[in-house]
């Protein structure tokens, strides 16, 4: 019940969170210079042409009615032509997005264990060499930019060790799975095709493992020292104190009290994660909304850019409110505060 | 005394810091027999929790450093133990009530989940048992320690709890493992004065019924009085003076504890030491020699020197001070000077 509770309160507050953001992306867009119709249509175009694009996009009406209409499509599931794909920008929104998810979701699974893992190990080993070793790699992994890996990987697994495909989705030749969810993994796990999972999964190694790395470093580095920290508070002499087994208190007792912190940060990066995915898809040549989204920004396509936009607001939200819950599931602290206040 | 139950011999505590080290615990010895309570007192500082956490080996090393010494438990030295003999000692052969209650109890797990492993690896049989019967020992134990509807506490939060509870649920983790020592960390000091008599008064009569032996610690003598058959005194990483009960309040003989008796009607919790001038030395640097010769009124040149042994006064009164060294050279010196 008060998990409900939360989630609609959450998921009201979300309402004018994205009408805000809608309002914001719609005066945004329509504040660039320029005759958006002219733009789209070329230089070339008849003068007849640009004033009924003119006339459909209501763009001689005053801003607030051009918000209404624009509002009332975007409801029903209409965010408009793209002016470059030349298609319905939910339908492009449909085919890229799902590249995106499925290598940002696969990242911040990489994240999550490799984060949480190293920063455990090297708490464990707090001052000794595989520490030392863990901490020279996540300072490394803080420092450098997620395309300058992403061109490493590339070159040395993807090129000169030839371990990893370093290009696309799917190896040429794969059969596609069939659209279901628009992960290609899920996909062809749920239809049978094994061997396109695997090439699939190969496929992700490369990029999610680029994207995971800052994150993943981060990670690792807020796991040890809040685990370290812990590690000298009363509580875990007091469970030793009393004979609880090492591997408790160390373990589950020291890890839950310990995660909090961590997983915090992990929502922050996983939702900027999305966004910085644009130079690791360019780099792969993966076909994601971020280098779908880029590319509209480069061309003023406007209706892709609302899209795009919006996108990345609704999964901020959606990321936030897991996150929230969870900070709630590992800690009664704020899970009780929050019931208080409902 | 026959076998003490604990004995501890000569422990060098020291912490690795930033800036180098802190010599805390210089030496102690320390002696608890088999039924017997003990008092420890000490201001603010002079390292009787730091005494007690090297005792269950609970110090975090890193930083805490343990050069030398012997802590003995039932004839078997426990800094030299492995860690499953160590899992025997803890819970059940010595178990600890921690100064603040709040900071000893995990804040993310049910008071119902922190209380199962204690119980359950409390002894072999209890191994076997199933959450339900560990649930109800937990039950048992909330009540001994005089908590009302203990099945709601065991699902509550320690947040959810007031202070005092908070203390009695300690309390009662800590008898929960039936020790044979029973080491308590000035109970009840972080709460207001009639809820902390509560506490101790509970906490004598479950000690009393179980022939617990205990370790109390204080900064407030009265209770010592009422409560310890014998008392150390602690001061800077030493213990300065050790008596029978009846005995120390009626003759305190090092300087320390001669201040100590009269800080006591001021009862000002925090500075016991409100009789003597002057603070607990650096422990970076601690002075050379008896570490209390930066504020001893009968301070003499070998003090600055050497450090006090124990010497032996009468039945079981020892104290670390050299006014107190009846030795045949010390005499002569004595007669020198005169
Ligand atoms: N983990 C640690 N790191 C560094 N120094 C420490 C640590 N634990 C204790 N000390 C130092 O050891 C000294 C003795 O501390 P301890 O807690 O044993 O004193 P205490 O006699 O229990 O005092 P109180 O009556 O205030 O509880 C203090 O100077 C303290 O700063
Ligand atoms: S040994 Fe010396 S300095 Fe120390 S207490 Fe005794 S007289 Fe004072
Ligand atoms: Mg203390």
């Amino acid at each position: 019940m008060r998990l409900l509770g939360f989630l609609a309160r959450r998921g009201f507050q979300s309402v004018f969170v994205l009408l805000g953001l809608s309002i914001l992306i719609f005066i945004i867009a329509r504040v660039l210079p320029g005759d958006r119709a002219r733009t789209a249509l070329g230089a070339r175009a008849p003068q007849w042409v640009v004033d009924r694009l003119r006339e459909d996009l209501h763009l001689a009406q005053p801003l607030v009615a051009q918000y209404g209409y624009w509002l009332g499509d975007a409801l029903q599931g209409d965010l408009g032509i793209s002016l470059v794909t030349r298609r319905a920008v939910t339908d492009d929104i449909r085919d890229f997005l799902p590249a995106s998810l499925e290598l940002v979701l696969f990242s911040g699974l990489i994240t999550a264990v490799g984060g949480i893992g190293l920063g455990i190990l090297s708490a464990r080993h707090k001052d000794t060499w595989v520490d030392n070793i863990i901490r020279v790699f996540s300072y490394m992994g803080v420092v450098i930019p997620s395309f300058v890996a992403a061109i490493l990987l590339l070159l040395l697994f993807g090129l000169i060790l030839d371990w990893f495909p370093s290009i696309g989705r799917l190896s040429e030749g794969v059969p596609r799975p069939p659209k279901i969810t628009g992960f290609y993994t899920v996909d062809s796990l749920l239809a049978g095709q094994f061997a396109t999972t695997w090439d699939a999964l190969k496929h992700l190694v490369l990029p999610a493992v680029a994207l995971a790395l800052g994150s993943l470093s981060q990670e690792a580095r807020i796991t040890r020292s809040t685990m370290s920290d812990n590690l000298s508070k009363d509580y875990i002499a007091a469970g030793r104190a009393l004979g609880v087994p090492e591997r408790l208190v160390t373990g589950r007792f020291l890890l839950k009290a310990s995660l909090i912190p961590t997983v915090s940060i992990f929502g922050l990066d996983f939702a900027a994660t999305l966004s910085n995915a644009f130079l690791v898809e360019l780099i792969f040549v993966w076909p994601g909304i971020s280098r779908y989204g880029v590319n509209a920004m480069l061309r003023k396509d406007l209706n892709a850019i609302s899209a795009v936009i919006l996108i990345l607001g609704i999964t901020f939200i959606i990321v936030n409110i897991l996150v929230d819950l969870g900070v709630g599931a590992l800690d009664p602290r704020i899970r009780l505060r929050g019931a208080r206040s409902d | 005394m026959t076998e003490p139950l604990l004995d501890i011999k000569d422990l060098y505590v020291q912490f690795e810091v930033y800036g180098g080290r802190l010599e805390v615990l210089d030496g102690v010895n320390f002696r608890v027999g088999t039924g017997e309570k003990i008092g420890l007192v000490g201001e603010t500082g002079c390292g009787k929790t730091t005494t007690m956490k090297a005792i269950l080996r609970i110090l975090p090393e890193p930083p805490a450093v343990i050069p030398r010494g012997e802590i003995t438990f039932k004839g078997r030295d426990v800094l030299k133990m492995n860690s499953a003999e160590l899992s025997k000692v803890r819970g059940r052969g010595i178990s600890m009530i921690f100064q603040d209650p709040t900071a000893a109890l995990n804040p993310v797990f049910t008071i119902g989940q922190q209380f199962e492993p204690v119980i359950r690896y409390s002894s072999p049989q209890n191994r076997r048992l199933s959450r339900r019967e560990i649930r109800e020992k937990a039950i048992v134990s909330l009540q001994e320690v005089a908590l009302a509807d203990p099945e709601r506490l065991l699902d509550s939060y320690p947040l959810q709890l007031s202070g005092g509870m908070r203390q009695r649920v300690c309390i009662g983790m800590a008898l929960a493992t039936h020790p044979e020592l029973l080491i308590a960390d000035e109970p009840g000091t972080s709460l207001d004065v009639t809820i902390q008599d509560q506490v101790l008064r509970l906490l004598r009569e479950l000690v009393e019924e179980k022939h617990t032996s205990v370790i109390l610690i204080t900064h407030t003598l009265g209770v010592v009085r009422e409560t310890a058959d014998r008392v150390y005194v602690m001061y800077a990483g030493n213990m300065v003076e050790v008596a029978p009960t009846p005995k120390l309040f009626a003759n305190p003989l090092h300087p320390y504890t001669q201040g100590l008796m009269q800080a006591v009607p001021k009862l000002t919790g925090g500075g016991v030491a409100h009789g003597i001038p002057g603070r607990i030395p650096d422990y970076l640097s601690p002075p050379s020699g008896c570490r209390f010769h930066t504020r001893c009124p009968h301070v003499m040149d070998i003090c600055r020197r050497e450090k006090p042994p124990f010497f032996s006064v009468d039945g079981g009164h020892q104290v670390a001070c050299f006014l107190y060294d009846k030795s045949p050279e010390a005499r002569r010196d004595e007669a020198v000077a005169a």
